[in-house]
């Protein structure tokens, strides 16, 4: 005899709604795979392409009381779904980035102001932010954006116009800046 | 830090949810079990942040299921007639009660039950309640007026 299904969603909701949670998740599929979804109290904290990966990464960096309540994850799942669609070109979620360092929320806010469609370079990002010399730097903070396609640092590519890189792989890359008609430089 | 951090607790909640269920359907019954299965999940949920090693989760999981369902057993203990109950009638009044409230829902039966069958007085329904003497008024009231509509 197992948990019936109705127990174990009323424990999860009231797991999420004790405020003891650190952090709950879902998962969603898209276009490019299977996605992990999941947020903190102050916003969505991560976006995964690799979802059988990622809960010991965010016990890390959040805590270990990380716990699957689908309830908690429906507005953002719903706005991948609406952006894939090709129906949203902004994302209205809060984001919660709040446990990285100070120079990669500098790169990730800098990044917010890159229109949908359009894209820019390691180079181009490191001086609006007032460092013209860190482009390595920023393409490592980029790497580590916990919350891809909502930060869309798919939209930084290298100075010769070849993507470069992504950290959920580049046929993805591709897929996003082909979703959005971004023509590259 | 012990050798063995915590996991997720999404994944000690997976490994353990089924085994506590049927523990606590086997010492409470199911319906009981499944308010029991939520307090002790919290229950974990609140002190798994400060787990220093993630050594017999399970057996510990277990220990707080046990508790949790002693705790229910005595809040309830009430409900049932003690020893110096005086006998002056062989069908007493809670026995005719319990009849008759048999289709309120269980907080407002245990209520009027607890009320007019045991003479509890409010406070002492809102423990065996878990609430309070306001909560538990309001349920016995409740279930009295329901009692009304169904008997005229």
């Amino acid at each position: 005899m197992n948990v019936p299904t109705a127990v174990d969603t009323r424990f999860r909701e009231a797991a999420a709604a004790s405020g003891m949670l650190d952090a709950s998740y879902d998962l969603t599929d898209s276009p490019i795979g299977d996605l992990l979804v999941a947020a903190t109290d102050a916003g969505v904290c991560c976006v995964s392409f690799t979802p059988e990966l990622t809960l010991d990464r965010l016990a890390h960096r959040h805590g270990s009381r990380i716990l699957r309540v689908p309830r908690r994850l429906v507005t953002v799942r719903r706005e991948l779904h609406e952006y894939f669609e090709g129906r949203r070109r902004g994302f209205d979620v809060r984001v919660d980035v709040q446990p990285l360092p100070s120079f990669n929320r500098l790169v990730l806010d800098e990044l917010t102001r890159v229109p949908y469609g359009e894209v820019t370079t390691y180079g181009a990002l490191a001086k609006r932010i007032g460092h013209a010399n860190a482009a390595r730097a920023v393409g490592g903070a980029l790497n580590r954006n916990p919350v891809p396609i909502i930060l869309p640092c798919h939209r930084v590519v290298g100075a010769s116009g070849k993507l470069t890189g992504y950290a959920g792989g580049l046929e993805r890359k591709q897929a996003l800046l082909t979703l959005e008609g971004a023509s590259l430089l | 830090m012990g050798d063995v951090t915590a996991p997720p607790f999404e994944q000690f909640y997976a490994q353990h949810c089924d085994r506590v269920y049927r523990l606590l359907v086997r010492r409470l019954g199911r319906q009981r079990a499944e308010d029991a299965f939520q307090e002790t999940f919290l229950r974990a949920l609140r002190a798994y942040g400060n787990l220093r090693h993630a050594q017999q989760l399970g057996a510990w999981v277990s220990t707080i299921a046990e508790n949790v369902a002693t705790d229910i057993r005595r809040r309830e203990r009430p409900a049932f007639p003690v020893d110096d109950e005086p006998a002056w009638d062989s069908r007493p009044a809670y026995a005719e009660l319990e009849h008759l409230a048999s289709g309120l829902p269980p907080t407002e039966r245990a209520a009027v039950v607890l009320r007019f069958g045991y003479d509890l007085d409010y406070e002492q329904i809102g423990a065996v309640l878990g609430s309070n003497a306001v909560a538990a008024r309001q349920a016995a009231s409740a279930g009295v007026r329901r009692l009304r509509k169904e008997l005229t």
